[in-house]
């Protein structure tokens, strides 16, 4: 666990989560993020993690796919172009992206929302949509490894 | 009315700076401010909600212990906190006004289901989110 973090810097690197927020389907490397938050990269990449539980890349992998659940929810646009909005460079790779997080593919769930019924027209869009986004507490690899069962799966670097 | 929630208090860093934000930027007003030694009692009220007020409060002592202060004031500037919403007649105009006065808004003006908003944070860290509500046609 991290210990005790300057506020000061805490707030700037809220600025980079919020960036990220703001405009998820862009690319955020770390350098452009360390730049928001007036840090060196390697400064960076270890304080974010420490302040907000899980390293940057993988956050912005979080608001992504809650993006992609969102827009297959409620809307109509197709599963190709919610692929390229939410910022993956190939629906493949969205797919399997999609299907190792969540544990289904975007048009089943596309096809179980819209079966479902939601009640929660009270409560304002952001925190709707907050409430559906998954919970990456490990990289994306080693979910993959795990759900597989298989040690000898070869472990691919995180990229966003 | 005269039950009811009356006063619900935010943590800031720096109760000057908050008061220059909530009422230079956001045109509250001061309800009462009155300071015994180090501790400042601050409230702040929107102009078209007299039975409401805002407190700006910034933690440490003599209520809280220095090290809980620490938490808390690390917890407000994570965003952590939780989330404000201001309700707005024109979502549009008041970002743009507010927009002017130097407020930092982390997302635009959207709108969904008919209805309009946008975020913004003050200086601390605190979130909130500003709403244009549907307009209901009868």
């Amino acid at each position: 666990m991290s210990g005790s973090q300057d506020p000061e810097l805490l707030r700037r690197l809220l600025r980079a989560k919020d960036r990220m927020d703001a405009a998820s389907h862009e690319e955020w490397p770390v350098e452009r993020l360390a730049r928001v938050s007036l840090v060196s990269e390697a400064h960076f990449a270890r304080s974010f993690r420490d302040a907000f539980g899980l390293p940057p890349h993988r956050y912005l992998l979080t608001r992504r796919i809650e993006r992609a659940k969102s827009l297959l929810r409620d809307t109509d646009v197709s599963i190709t172009d919610i692929a390229f909005q939410t910022g993956w460079k190939s629906l493949g790779t969205f797919g399997r992206t999609f299907r190792d997080i969540t544990g289904e593919s975007p048009g089943d769930l596309r096809a179980r929302e819209r079966a479902a019924q939601h009640a929660l027209e009270q409560v304002p869009h952001c925190f709707v949509s907050a409430a559906h986004r998954p919970d990456l507490n490990i990289a994306v690899s080693e979910k993959r490894r795990q759900e597989a069962g298989d040690i000898n799966v070869p472990t691919k670097k995180e990229v966003p | 009315m005269t039950q009811g929630v009356q006063v619900a208090g935010l943590y800031v860093r720096d109760q000057e700076e908050a008061l220059q934000f909530y009422v230079g930027k956001l045109g509250f007003r001061v309800h009462t401010d009155a300071k015994n030694g180090d501790y400042r009692w601050l409230t702040v009220q929107h102009p078209e909600q007299p039975s409401f007020q805002l407190g700006l409060y910034t933690p440490g002592p003599p209520i809280l212990d220095a090290a809980t202060a620490q938490t808390l004031r690390e917890i407000v500037a994570k965003g952590a906190m939780p989330p404000l919403v201001l309700e707005v007649d024109d979502c549009r105009a008041a970002y743009d006004r507010m927009r002017g006065k130097g407020v930092e808004f982390t997302q635009e003006p959207v709108t969904r289901y008919g209805s309009t908003d946008a975020n913004f944070r003050d200086p601390s860290g605190n979130g909130w989110k500003m709403i244009e509500a549907r307009k209901v046609v009868s």
